[in-house]
């Protein structure tokens, strides 16, 4: 069991005591998504902001892990190693 | 001293307006900013006023959050009020709905979503079930999405029998008279001019529908374009458009005490959504459509700024209190239901609902502004 370091925009802070970082226990190799669940883990709310009830990233939110849009890579199913840093970002949206 | 409420949504926020005459109201400061308020349901039953809220923000999604005390504190259900299921494989877009169930019925509160599906909470609002007759409907797959969504904007449960009435835009009006359990389309004698059959079973664009408080067979609904009644539960409808200085509008009222009463808000044209002539105004009937009565007392010589489908609601003070907001973000309340207006508020954002109340149980002081 390793641990990455997850980044929280201000908006969610509030839902992780109010820290700008989360560090989350992953067994490598890890994915995002696994990165996501366990930083999920007793805290349905922040779940609920990051990802719909399918699973999927919202639209207007977006990870990137080391610098790189998962979007870009593998979605979800990107590959987090040891010691990565995962940034959760608000995109733009609204008007 | 009675204080009513009035909870108007607007795309980046919620703000909170109450009086002890309905004459001059105090304004919160927003709540829940930036996020934008499609729904709200003001729920009075069992001595506590309850305020339901469906939100939606562009980043982080919808959800329901509700308040006990005017405002002072909301709550968020853990595991989200509504939520689709797993294998249903898709996630809920946006909560257009929120309605309380009649006295008789407390606790159940309906919601109607986008994705169109409808939902029934039997716990105050806290976690609501998805309407697997409605959702598994063998129509679903030719229902179509209007400009703002593909939804079920309105739920009308009957309050005395298991009828319940939902309007859908694009699929109109359908009605379960089983509680729920299965549904019918009832459009007949609505026209859908947009599409080849001008006259289909389903498709119609409704806008809103309001169930007569005297005769719950009775309907009213406001199409794009034409606005009609039934008298037979919606098995058939005929025009009352006449007297209305245009068919087109969003808005569709009806008294909470007294039948044959309803209220429209008239605009110009599908391709002109304006009032006519600019000129901003309410228009009753109390003959159930037969004639109109023009309201503008109060309202601005020149508007150019629509009213949603849901900018506007009712109270059941008496007089009722009839309450609007403008895409140009001006609210009006009449205490005398819409003889005279007056502006409670202005330059808000685009309202996109409006309800009100008579606060009653024990609530938090007023909120200054």
């Amino acid at each position: 069991m390793s641990a990455v370091t997850v980044l929280i925009p201000t908006l969610l802070r509030p839902l992780v005591e109010d820290r700008s970082a989360v560090e989350v226990p992953v067994d490598a190799p890890a994915t995002v998504s696994a990165v996501l669940d366990a930083l999920s883990e007793g805290r349905p709310v922040l779940a609920r902001r990051i990802r719909d009830e399918t699973g999927a990233l919202r639209r207007y939110v977006n990870v990137y892990v080391d610098g790189e849009d998962v979007r870009r890579v593998d979605g979800l199913a990107t590959s987090v190693t040891p010691g990565s840093e995962v940034m959760i970002i608000q995109s733009v949206a609204g008007g | 001293m009675e204080t009513t409420v009035i909870a108007i949504g607007t795309k980046k926020g919620l703000w909170l307006a109450t009086s002890t005459d309905r004459q001059n109201w105090t304004l919160s400061q927003p709540h829940h900013l930036m996020s934008e308020i499609p729904s709200i349901g003001i729920d009075t039953r069992g001595g506590r006023t309850r305020i339901l809220v469906g939100m939606m923000d562009w980043h982080w999604g919808p959800t329901v959050v509700y308040s006990d005390d005017l405002g002072s504190t909301w709550s968020e259900p853990e595991q989200g009020a509504i939520k689709f299921a797993e294998s249903d494989e898709t996630a809920l877009g946006r909560i257009w709905q929120l309605q309380p169930d009649s006295e008789d019925r407390p606790g159940v509160v309906w919601a109607g979503c986008e994705p169109i599906s409808v939902w029934k909470s039997t716990d105050g609002g806290q976690h609501f079930e998805l309407n697997r007759g409605l959702w598994d409907h063998p129509h679903r797959s030719e229902w179509g999405a209007g400009f703002g969504g593909a939804a079920a904007h309105t739920v009308i449960p009957h309050p005395v029998d298991d009828t319940v009435h939902v309007a859908m835009s694009t699929g109109g009006v359908y009605r379960s008279i089983d509680g729920g359990q299965s549904w019918e389309p009832r459009n007949k004698g609505i026209s859908a001019y947009f599409m080849p059959d001008p006259n289909p079973e389903f498709g119609q664009c409704v806008h809103k529908i309001a169930r007569d408080s005297e005769n719950p067979e009775r309907l009213y609904a406001q199409n794009h374009h034409g606005v009609y009644r039934s008298d037979d539960g919606a098995e058939t409808w005929e025009s009352i458009a006449d007297g209305l200085p245009a068919d087109f509008g969003f808005v569709m009222l009806s008294h909470p005490r007294r039948g044959g009463t309803a209220w429209v808000i008239p605009l110009k044209a599908d391709g002109e959504r304006i009032p006519p002539d600019a000129r901003l105004a309410v228009h009753r009937t109390d003959d159930a459509g037969a004639t109109w009565t023009r309201l503008d007392n109060g309202l601005p010589s020149s508007e150019y700024n629509a009213v949603l489908r849901d900018a506007a609601g009712v109270d059941t003070a008496e007089p009722v209190g009839v309450y609007f907001g403008t895409r140009g973000g001006t609210v009006y309340a009449s205490a005398d239901e819409g003889q005279t207006f007056t502006e409670v508020a202005a330059h808000l954002p685009d309202v996109l609902c409006v309800r009100a109340a008579v606060v009653v149980g024990a609530t938090a002081p007023v909120p200054s502004p």
